[in-house]
């Protein structure tokens, strides 16, 4: 086995564009100021946290690509070059050398677009916009993100609830260790929309949706200095056949190693206490740091996730933490856990 | 079940084996009933009655006589009622496909499965009541949780009584062929000694309308790799295959239905919707597949094209087909079962992976009997009337919006 190294990491969230905004945001620890979000047929709009304006427009949206996207796909853009580098970027002119795998996880996907074509179906199908359908579909910025990089490597959309990015990074391990890619990008990518919003608020009414995406991209090959590796992902335990989210926790749990000393919790905790329950309870005798992107964020779901890894590889590539944990109960599916350690340890993988 | 390091990778992958399959289509429900509809080719094509159609240009489509109740699993009714039309789709096709390998629940089985839009209709549904009477909150949380393509994995497990995990792969139209080709590399790696693959949707008014709105829909009929083709027609339905290892299945002296041998899945950049005109992912796609199988082109007995019947997708198919075959293109035979049951996004993969194995099973070719004059850029033999023959190798080609292109190499189980 391989090991399986962190070449470089990308972000957009409500902290803004970039690694440094969204890791600025979480060494603050303050939740990020909720804005309204209107919703048709109430007075009262809904409050959220959306990923602002950049400040300036960046080079990439240029990309032919990119000129009717939805903000799934600019945000997965963006996250991705970011991780990748943007002096590889086939739109910047240079196109990327290898055989580079995508994955990217979603939950809700395009939904803005999505609403907005059958808005228009329902009003009169014969002036519904060609040009809105093709972007619904799924896989819409896996598509635009192998187009940016200049890839025809692997490229998979995994749907699923917040666990589905730890998945995403199980799937790319298992194309780098068997030489399928070269290096894999793994993004987890979300967009607003007050459908979504409302939607959020049916799980509970104090949980604040938010948007944007985070991305990792791995390599076989270890970086210069070592930098940091994915050690573990844990099985994917699914609330289901009379497991309850307590028990898949406690699964997720078990297939962790480490105490806490000296190493990070990166938790999906909502700050939601019902939601929160299950995690905190398996968690409870974890002596390290923890860290809850969450609460600061919102709820992003695969974004959110991938915000978490984001948080944890950029704190162990700061020399604060040897390894750091990233727990993940998801809204209405599974239970997963990912284990990153510092340096050149990646061959301590099957411990 | 560690996802990552994965366990000690055998020296030698095992070979994967299908046990069970289940499928639902326009044809009917089950094996029998689609094979009796694939084999002579009729087309299954009726006026759309699940929503209103009249506005568009396109009004048929391969529509599913859906029954009003479930197939029997550990699922209760009030479960049952909550799961909308796809789900239901997946949940025949599983049933079918689980009954026929003979495992039993209570275990750790991998669930992957292709979809373009899980429950669609319900969140239509969601929608319509959120704009129509947002104050009314009744049966919204249900729709939210039944409509996320998760949930209809999530439901499979409870049916069956397995604890997953679920992996939903949303490729567009190649959906349902990477989900087979995703479980065939959990065995082939030795993640998993057995799993549940296939792909689902349902036609839903959303979809229809993006099609239609796209000018992707035949005004006339579906006519795959006619010289007048005019566009595809939409279907639904679900098909899913219980895929083990041979040595598990044969520990276990189960009926094997065919060999999964080979798998492969490129991207295509060229445009959102269009194909690269040529076909290089396709190429690329049936290549790779064939590479890890082991075979040459000129061992391919049958190809279930993808073959939607647009003039685009057919035309770069067409071409990928014949560079790929090279010499071989002539004793090549070709079909595209779209034309019987139309196009089934997520679950066409899966659907026409099920196809194959039953012609490898039944030695006998689906015809496309709805062409009228063959497109003179098609070098190879489209099958046109019902044919008995010997079949030993079968692949079959996805693709999808986005540029997802898979292909799948199945073998004869002697």
């Amino acid at each position: 086995m391989k090991g399986l190294y962190v070449h470089g990491v990308g972000a957009v969230s409500p902290a803004g564009w970039g690694v440094p905004a969204l890791s600025a945001a979480l060494a603050r620890g303050e939740p990020l100021a909720l804005e309204p979000l209107a919703r048709p047929g109430w007075e009262k709009p809904l409050t959220v946290r959306p990923v602002p304006a950049p400040a300036a427009r960046p080079a990439w949206q240029g990309h032919s690509r990119l000129r009717r996207a939805s903000p799934i796909s600019h945000y997965s853009v963006a996250a991705a070059l970011e991780a990748v580098g943007v002096g590889r970027e086939s739109a910047a002119g240079g196109a990327v050398r290898e055989r580079l795998g995508v994955v990217v996880c979603v939950l809700s996907g395009s939904v803005n677009y999505t609403h907005r074509f059958y808005e228009e179906t329902l009003r009169d199908p014969t002036t519904a916009s060609p040009l809105l359908f093709p972007e619904t579909v799924f896989n819409a910025p896996a598509s635009h993100v192998a187009a940016c990089l200049g890839t025809v490597g692997l490229n998979d959309t995994l749907v699923g609830d917040d666990g589905a990015f730890l998945a995403g990074l199980a799937l790319a391990a298992h194309w780098l260790d068997t030489e399928q890619v070269e290096g894999c990008v793994v993004i987890g990518a979300e967009e607003m929309d007050w459908l979504v919003a409302d939607a959020v608020r049916l799980f509970h009414r104090r949980l604040v949706h938010s948007a944007g995406a985070g991305a990792v991209y791995l390599r076989t090959d270890p970086p210069p200095g070592g930098g940091v590796s994915l050690e573990r992902v844990t099985g994917a335990h699914t609330f289901a056949a009379g497991t309850s989210r307590a028990v898949a926790a406690g699964r997720m749990r078990t297939e962790l190693p480490g105490s806490g000393v000296g190493e990070l919790l990166c938790e999906s905790r909502r700050g939601v206490r019902r939601l929160d329950a299950a995690e905190v309870a398996v968690w409870s005798d974890w002596r390290g740091a923890r860290l809850a992107p969450r609460v600061v964020l919102g709820e992003g779901f695969n974004a959110a996730s991938a915000w978490q890894c984001v948080a944890a590889c950029e704190a162990m590539r700061g020399g604060r933490y040897a390894a750091a944990n990233v727990s993940v109960v998801g809204l209405n599916q599974q239970a997963l856990g990912a284990r990153w350690v510092a340096g050149p340890g990646a061959e301590r993988g099957g411990a | 079940m560690v996802w990552y390091p994965p366990p000690v990778r055998p020296r030698d992958p095992p070979r994967v084996v299908v046990t069970g399959v289940g499928l639902i289509t326009a044809l009917g429900i089950g094996w029998a009933a689609n094979a009796q509809g694939f084999r002579v080719g009729r087309p299954a094509f009726r006026p759309v009655t699940l929503f209103d159609v009249s506005r568009q240009r396109a009004r048929l489509a391969g529509e599913v006589d859906l029954p009003a109740t479930a197939p029997p699993t550990r699922l209760n009714a009030r479960h049952v009622r909550r799961i909308g039309r796809g789900g239901r789709l997946l949940l025949w096709a599983a049933a079918e496909a689980w009954r026929q390998s003979g495992w039993e629940g209570d275990t750790d089985l991998p669930m992957v499965l292709g979809t373009t839009g899980g429950g669609t209709s319900l969140g239509q549904d969601y929608y319509r009541q959120a704009v129509g009477r947002p104050t009314r909150g009744r049966g919204q949380a249900s729709r939210v949780a039944h409509y996320q393509p998760q949930r209809q994995g999530q439901d499979l497990c409870d049916a069956f009584g397995c604890r997953g995990p679920v992996t939903l792969i949303a490729n567009a139209c190649a959906s349902g062929a990477n989900a087979i080709g995703h479980a065939w590399h959990l065995l082939r790696a030795g993640v998993a000694e057995r799993a549940l693959a296939g792909g689902y949707d349902e036609l839903s008014q959303l979809v229809y309308s993006g099609f239609d709105a796209l000018q992707a829909l035949s005004p006339t009929r579906c006519r795959p790799f006619d010289a007048g083709r005019d566009g595809l027609a939409l279907g639904e339905g679900a098909a899913v295959l219980a895929l083990e290892t041979l040595s598990g299945a044969q520990g276990r002296g189960a009926a094997i239905l065919a060999e999964l041998v080979g798998y492969g899945a490129t991207t295509d950049v060229h445009h959102l919707t269009q194909p690269q005109p040529q076909g290089d992912a396709a190429y690329a796609a049936m290549r790779a597949a064939c590479q890890c199988a082991g075979l040459a082109p000129g061992q391919v007995d049958y190809l279930n094209a993808h073959g939607t019947g647009t003039p685009l997708n057919d035309s770069a198919e067409a071409e990928a087909i014949q560079r790929w075959a090279g010499a071989s293109v002539t004793r090549l035979r070709v079909s595209s079962t779209k034309a019987v049951i139309g196009h089934l996004l997520g679950a066409a993969g899966a659907v026409e992976a099920a196809v194959c194995v039953m012609v490898l099973r039944e030695q006998w070719l689906p015809p496309q009997t709805t062409v009228e004059r063959l497109d003179p850029r098609c070098r190879f033999s489209l099958v046109t009337e019902a044919t008995s023959t010997q079949v030993e190798v079968a692949l079959s080609n996805s693709f999808g919006f986005g540029g997802a292109n898979a292909t799948l190499a199945f073998r004869r189980w002697p």
